[in-house]
């Protein structure tokens, strides 16, 4: 299910601003936002796109990881002012309009690879970054560690997490290196 | 957790960029942001202005050369680790970018924005100090080259001006037929290191070592070329006595106080392992050469 894009509301702040066009779930919007504001907030707050949670704050828990220009990055150490330009995708364009699940969300479903769901976004955007990059998948249980090792779970101990992985490359065809 | 309030300027010529840099004292500049910006979300870095280089001209790329590996301004961490041209020239590099923190922020961050920054711990200055590179600062009166032995000076401390930018990093290429070898002690993968330890040698085909390098981090306000040991080993056959002697020489290196982590004799013993492990390994990738 995708969400709607808030329309802008009008801004409060004395901050300095800075007008910014990016692409976001593949629409193209353009906001006069704060310079220090952080691409996670802006995210949340300036659009709704609240599925990009938001845990530390400076990197470690990896909960607020989207795809810039397609890579796996932190929303929370990136400015809204540096995202001029760039495209970003957020856990809300990952499932089919119709609410199917793409297959490393039902890969999470069918292994109990959450349980309160809070870093999940995160990690999807996070193992569908690396699913599309062409370096080689490893699938070891070494190799999908290496992989989360920057998206903290509180809740599952990280095995089935694993599984999730794997099963997800299996969905998709990934074959290991 | 948010910054408090700066100034932001994108600007799009290296021009722009130094003069906003020589208008302000505490203007800093942003690449990838991946330590700048959790310091100032902590709000342990307050910079009045935030020059962002990454829509500047020419700042991006790496180009392989004959003797050196340029690497831009804006080019990151991952870029780095993947380049197949960089892993053939030198694979000691891709074997070091394993350890620099995740993914997603090797995604972001900069090689170069990594080595301004100047961490001791960090393994990016550990990487330029062991290959004996250098980085090139331009400023308002031109550009200079910066060997990196007089580059890193103290803690988050280098040579750079405030009102310079490192426009580039050149990382030398392996001799021909030299090993090489990177790990480190850490507490989790993917965090700075306590210790870590790079190696480069080549074995002549009398079965001794030449041309050893061996450089460490974690254990000074800076990384340190063990240049002792490398005297020891040069010209050994690396045998246990040799290494010995390279270990016992080196520990004097280690000026880390204790701190929260670790005591400063732990930090010893992690680096005399590495040093012995980092040497085995670097000698039996070295192919002998005449």
């Amino acid at each position: 299910m995708t969400r709607m894009i808030k329309p802008a509301i009008a801004d409060r702040s004395a901050d300095a601003q800075v007008e910014v066009a990016l692409t976001v779930n593949g629409e193209a919007v353009r906001r006069s936002v704060s310079v220090r504001l952080l691409l996670s907030d802006f995210l949340r707050h300036e659009l709704g796109l609240t599925g990009t949670h938001v845990g530390c704050e400076h990197g470690v828990c990896g909960c607020c990881t989207v795809l810039i220009d397609g890579k796996p990055g932190r929303s929370c150490l990136t400015l809204a002012a540096q995202a001029n330009g760039y495209s970003i995708r957020t856990i809300e364009s990952v499932a089919a309009a119709d609410g199917t699940l793409h297959p490393v969300q039902q890969a999470f479903k069918e292994c109990h690879g959450l349980q309160c769901g809070y870093c999940t976004p995160g990690m999807v955007m996070n193992i569908l970054g690396r699913f599309e990059e062409k370096e080689p998948l490893d699938l070891s249980d070494d190799g999908i560690r290496e992989l989360l090792s920057g998206n903290l779970c509180r809740c599952t101990g990280y095995l089935n997490i694993i599984a999730a992985v794997r099963r997800a490359a299996e969905l998709l065809g990934k074959t290991p290196a | 957790m948010k910054p408090s309030i700066f100034g932001y300027e994108a600007p799009t010529t290296l021009e722009a960029a130094i003069s906003l840099l020589a208008g302000d004292p505490d203007a800093m500049v942003l690449a990838g942001g991946q330590t700048l910006l959790p310091a100032m979300n902590f709000r342990a870095a307050n910079p009045s202005l935030l020059v962002d280089i990454q829509h500047i001209q020419g700042l991006r790329g790496i180009a392989v050369g004959s003797d050196a590996i340029i690497v831009k301004a804006m080019v990151r961490h991952r870029e780095f680790e993947l380049d197949e041209e960089v892993k053939r020239a030198n694979p000691l590099i891709a074997e070091v970018m394993q350890h620099v923190a995740h993914i997603p922020i090797r995604n972001r961050g900069t090689v170069v924005g990594s080595l301004c920054h100047a961490d001791p711990s960090a393994e990016m200055p550990l990487l330029l100090a062991l290959l004996g590179g250098s980085v090139v600062a331009q400023g308002p009166s031109g550009s200079r080259e910066i060997a990196a032995e007089k580059f890193f000076q103290s803690f988050l401390t280098t040579a750079r001006n405030h009102d310079e930018i490192v426009v580039e990093a050149r990382f030398p290429l392996l001799p021909a037929g030299a090993g090489w070898a990177f790990d480190e002690v850490t507490r989790r993968h993917g965090d700075y290191a306590v210790v870590g330890v790079g190696c480069v040698l080549a074995l002549h085909r009398s079965g001794r070592a030449t041309g050893v390098r061996i450089a460490a981090c974690g254990i000074a306000d800076r990384p340190i070329r063990l240049k002792d040991a490398e005297t020891i080993l040069n010209g050994t056959t690396l045998g246990p006595l040799d290494l010995d002697a390279a270990v016992a020489a080196s520990l004097v290196a280690v000026t880390q106080p204790d701190d929260t982590n670790v005591s400063q004799s732990y930090r010893r013993r992690a680096l005399g392992t590495l040093i012995r492990r980092m040497v085995a390994r670097a000698a039996q990738r070295a192919e002998t050469v005449a």
